[in-house]
């Protein structure tokens, strides 16, 4: 028979549409309008899960987020989702769902011997058994974890679209339930600019389940005319199926849509998420029930009251048919006179309260509904389901035993204060609630309806509607005439005595949950304020309560009111752990959406990437840009391709892109005033067509970047900066000329992308340029510059070389240097040129001995250290030039640049290779730690040297020059002789090896 | 994610902006002088209140321009927005 416990009419679904899906590999029917959990409800399927910590079977027992038990593995493969909530998933045809935390089977789980041994798992066992040995924590972990599991991550690339939206409004309102939509008519009918988001299919909140009345007429029918209004309102946007999980400054809130089932269309996204800026807001997210604290209170089929009665009036389902109804309030008769009318039979409602005299208990008493007063429940039976309870009197007396396959219980309410906290709002415990409430706000956010507490309806409405008024009005608009409070006829409800749900009993030795998702227990509360856990962080740490990735949105309640009995203070002088975002786990997918893969960061390339890419280049990532590291030819190595293009630069002319280098177009009357300053080398005596090697310091005289400065004219320079640092000088360069000099007329363009670049280096370079160029570029002196034409595109010529030796680099406008590339590799297949990568690049400079910024620097490394103090100007101020004066600047036993050569000379040591003073391996310094006198910052095999050639950061570096230090590896050490850091001469001779 | 009012360019997103620290902070010009302590003073101490605090920005992913900002390091509440080189604001509720 589908369906068994599907009434024959009512609820909020479409009985003509059947919806078929899968839960533990049983296929089961359900219809549209259903959640997972409703569906499931209606085949009579309560046990869903297994509990985190001890393996207990344990069933459905809310109605939406705040479901600790039901976390399902939702799909499969690569479009599997785990540890989400049945009772918030949507029901759509040919669903697959897997229950979690079981092996081998939902109904027969050996984890459950955790529940047997329980007696040797207390809170706090983890910390206190696994900890010693401290190396075998790793051990242990794994197989904790594998035990303690939920649900499985996905390991396939998601295949669906994501979402992101951003928008702005006047209020926006969180909630649609009767508070939400009064806040957002009446914020509507002000003229505001309104979102009104809510997570659910459909608004209507807690009158998609509960029988009011508004205005004469069933209160859904209130809903769909605001609804109406809303939706014909020009400035107002209705987002449903929208979760608000975070609230951050400056009404920054973000929130995430959900669409149709994960397959419905390959080209709609699956989620979007909403980056909201709001004026004003207004929360009215409601409250959820309060559990109650019984022995065994975490069977399946022990529900919420309020989660029956929804699943009741919603969905069309009774989730039992013999029910016994747990209560400390007027609440619970609702779900036994519901339940009643639909022909449910009830075993018994037992009231806590000593006295039951209100509306509700005389309607159910009338339906002649047994009402139990001033009693509670001592013990509960069934393994899979809910067989029994039995029930005693508080003051003692006989235990009788009432035959039930659901217990409904109803502890009070917790309003839901989750986004007011994280707003930095202040929460105020209110004792006629019980429960913490919002209290001052921090930022312009108002809230209305049971989140303040106000559980009748008519309080909801008149909340909902001051407060969207009133945030409208906060917005500078008029408040809206013509609204009118509709008329509600609610019965008046007695004191719900919500200090009566955690009580518990303390004599028992069963199980008793406060928090059901960490499989936190009254005991473990206790033990653990006994143990001096007794601070509410102190506690959540302690005992994991609030942990779970429900974050505790039922259990901390009971958990906080708990602590305070056992430290003999009254409820709400704790305080209450803090709220974080987000609300609900929110998947890496949505918050990533489009940025992902290619989309991840932008890809710069150069204009002749195409080139290189064309023959073979193989790219290296330099910041965002792709640069051509090597060009190896067929059957090549790295090392072989690096060798080649290295002796082509020595013996021939080699050629590199450069267009990468950061440049700065810096004009004005102060310019060489300016970077006079900046600098610690003398630019003012620059002469125009002069270029200068420069270095930037911080103030605290560390080196900061280098490149070359060029003057092109008396009041015109262009600067080269490191490729990774071009963003970084520029915006250097704007912060002391805006916020120290601004009288200094300068003005600086980064211009990196306008030129295209080109070194070319050799002693065959002349030759290969000197036809094509326009100005002769023989008489060109080291270091100068000319503005010319090189191959009929006008160019800056740069007599200089990085890679040391004679080379020129040529500029032209960017969209012309594919054009000059493929010119000059023509001009100089005659010389057989080669075209030369970064790594070629790095090699032949440190065979020079040409410090890298951010290789041989690290924001610890002075010019001095650097061996460059010979760049340095002691007479003129420049940025870091008081922190250079310091007498520890000049200390002998600063890290220094030193060259290093290993003793043989074919070990090229990995860059990063400490050295120590005497021979040792790593494994000997592990257990006997030496001092580490440096680290090797490069290192290459040189090809012009024969051998390989490093540099490194000795402490005293240049006064060790000739000694030997030793570079400790895994199982051998390496010698090493310090030397001059330059390895090849002016002219090209070599100097060390 | 705070909301900050370029004087140039408007209210705009924290993720356009990029912070620079302690407003009002000179660079000494007798820096050859100063003392090393004085010296390290001028360069690492910084007032770091708890409460309302004059600070540098820059609008990094717009015009480019530095500005002051008065913010309340608690409540993130920004006070006042002025121009780079302009003295320290004066709220109404604050001694002169």
């Amino acid at each position: 028979m589908s369906q068994p416990k599907r009434t024959d009419a009512g609820g909020r679904i479409d009985r003509l549409r059947v919806l078929r899906f899968q839960f533990d590999g049983r296929r089961y029917q359900g219809y549209c309008g259903d959640t997972l959990a409703s569906a499931l409800l209606a085949n009579d399927v309560h046990l869903t899960a297994r509990s985190f910590k001890y393996h207990r079977p344990r069933g459905i027992l809310a109605l939406g987020a705040e479901e600790p038990n039901a976390l399902v593995q939702l799909e499969q493969g690569a479009y599997t989702e785990p540890n989400v909530r049945a009772t918030q998933i949507e029901l759509y045809d040919g669903l697959i769902a897997h229950s979690q935390n079981r092996w081998p089977a939902l109904g027969f789980d050996l984890g459950a011997l955790n529940d047997t041994f329980s007696p040797l798992l207390p809170a706090g066992f983890y910390y206190k058994t696994f900890m010693w040995p401290a190396s075998m924590w790793l051990r242990y972990e794994k197989a904790i974890r594998r035990m303690a599991g939920l649900g499985r991550a996905p390991c396939l690339p998601d295949p669906d679209r994501y979402d992101r939206m951003h928008a702005h409004c006047d209020v926006l309102v969180v909630g649609a339930g009767p508070a939400g939509l009064s806040a957002a008519l009446s914020a509507a009918r002000s003229g505001a600019r309104v979102i009104l988001a809510d997570e659910q299919t459909e608004a209507g909140g807690q009158l998609l389940w509960e029988r009011y009345d508004i205005d004469g007429h069933p209160a859904m029918a209130w809903v769909a005319s605001v609804m109406a209004e809303l939706a014909a309102a020009p400035e107002v946007r209705i987002l449903a199926r929208t979760l608000v999980s975070g609230y951050y400054d400056h009404n920054f809130v973000v929130a995430c849509q959900r669409f149709d089932s994960p397959r419905s269309s390959a080209h709609a996204p699956r989620q979007r998420l909403w980056k909201i800026r709001a004026r004003e807001v207004v929360l009215a997210t409601g409250a959820v029930e309060r559990a109650l604290v019984f022995p065994d209170n975490d069977r399946p089929g022990i529900m919420l009251a309020g989660a029956v009665r929804g699943y009741l009036n919603r969905f069309g389902v009774t989730a039992g048919s013999r029910v016994v109804i747990a209560t400390v309030g007027d609440d619970g008769y609702r779900t036994a006179l519901d339940l009643a009318s639909a022909g449910v039979a009830i075993a018994a409602v037992l009231d806590l309260r000593v006295r039951a005299a209100g509306f509700l208990p005389q309607q159910a008493r009338a339906r002649g509904i047994e009402v139990l007063t001033g009693q509670r429940i001592v013990a509960t039976g069934g393994r899979m389901r809910v067989s029994a309870v039995r029930v005693q009197p508080f003051a003692g007396g006989t235990i009788r035993e009432i035959a039930c396959d659901l217990v409904a219980m109803s502890g009070g309410w917790i309003p839901t204060v989750h986004l007011f906290s994280q707003a930095r709002g202040r929460l105020r415990f209110d004792a006629r609630a019980g429960a913490f409430v919002p209290g001052e706000a921090m930022q312009p956010v108002r809230c209305a309806g049971s989140v303040q507490a106000a559980w009748l309806l008519h309080e909801a409405l008149a909340q909902g509607f001051a407060a969207g008024g009133a945030a409208a009005q906060a917005c500078g608009l008029e408040p809206a005439r013509a609204l009118e409070l509709p008329q509600v006829s609610e019965p008046e409800a007695t004191a719900a005595d919500v200090a009566l749900a955690h009580r518990g009993e303390r004599a028992s030795r069963r199980k008793q949950f406060v928090d059901f998702q960490a499989d936190v227990t009254l005991a473990d509360v206790g033990l653990a304020a006994r143990e001096g856990y007794d601070a509410i962080e102190h506690l959540k740490r302690y005992t994991t309560a609030g942990m779970g990735v429900d974050q505790g949105k039922m259990g901390n309640a009971n958990v906080v009111a708990l602590l305070a009995d056992a430290r003999g203070e009254a409820a709400g002088t704790i305080g209450m752990s803090t709220f974080r975002p987000p609300y609900q786990p929110v998947s890496f997918s949505a918050i990533a959406g489009m940025d992902a893969g290619e989309l991840f960061d932008p890809v710069r390339r150069t204009p002749m990437h195409e080139w290189h890419r064309r023959h073979g280049a193989v790219f290296e990532d330099a910041g965002q840009w792709k640069r051509a590291c090597y060009y190896p030819r067929a059957g090549e190595t790295l090392h072989a391709s690096v060798q080649r293009e290295c002796l082509a630069v020595r013996r021939g002319v080699g050629m590199l892109d450069a267009s990468t280098l950061g440049k700065i177009d810096i004009q004005g009357p102060d310019a060489a005033e300016f970077l006079e300053r900046i600098y610690c080398n003398p630019v003012r005596s620059l002469a125009p067509g002069r270029c200068r090697y420069g270095l930037m310091l911080k103030q605290d005289g560390m080196v900061f970047d280098d490149g070359v400065i060029a003057r092109l004219a008396e009041t015109h320079f262009l600067l080269t900066t490191t490729t990774g640092g071009a963003a970084r000088v520029a915006a250097w360069l704007e912060e002391w000329l805006q916020t120290e000099w601004p009288m200094l007329k300068t003005y600086c363009t980064p211009v990196t992308e306008q030129y295209a670049q080109v070194a070319v280096s050799g002693p065959h370079s002349v030759e290969l340029l000197a036809p094509l160029c326009s100005v002769d570029i023989r008489a060109m002196p080291f270091m100068s510059v000319r503005t010319g034409y090189v191959a009929g595109i006008g160019a800056r010529i740069f007599r200089l070389s990085f890679a040391g030796g004679l080379g020129y680099e040529i500029a032209v406008p960017a969209d012309r240097g594919y054009e000059l590339w493929t010119t000059l590799m023509g001009a100089g297949e005659r010389f057989d040129i080669a075209p030369y990568g970064t790594e070629a690049m790095h090699v032949l400079r440190a065979e020079k001995g040409f410090i890298i910024v951010g290789q041989e620097t690290d924001g610890t490394v002075s010019p001095i250290d650097l061996g460059l103090d010979r760049l340095v100007r002691s007479d003129k101020f420049f940025i870091g030039q008081r922190s250079l004066a310091r007498p520890d600047a000049r200390r002998a036993d600063r890290r220094q640049l030193v060259g290093l050569l290993t003793e043989n000379p074919h070990e090229v040591l990995a860059e990063g290779t400490q050295l120590v003073a005497a021979p040792c391996t790593l494994a000997r310094v592990a257990a006997e730690p030496v001092p580490m006198l440096g680290y090797v910052t490069s290192s290459y095999f040189s090809p012009s040297c024969g051998r390989s050639i490093a540099l490194a950061l000795v402490e005293a570096g240049v006064a060790r020059i000739g000694q030997t230090l030793h570079a400790p590896l895994a199982t051998r050490c390496v010698k090493v002789t310090l030397t001059a850091p330059r390895f090849v001469g002016d002219s090209d001779e070599v100097l060390h090896g | 994610m705070l909301r900050i009012a370029c004087p140039w360019c408007g209210a705009r997103d924290e993720t356009e902006f990029g912070y620079g620290g302690e407003a009002h902070v000179a660079l000494p010009a007798d820096a050859a002088q100063l003392s090393d302590a004085a010296w390290a003073e001028y360069l690492f101490m910084r007032s770091n209140p708890k409460g309302r605090h004059r600070e540098r920005w820059v609008h990094t992913h717009g015009c480019r321009r530095w500005f002051n900002v008065v913010r309340d390091t608690t409540t993130e509440r920004i006070f006042a927005v002025y121009l780079a080189g302009s003295p320290p604001a004066q709220l109404p509720d604050e001694p002169a």
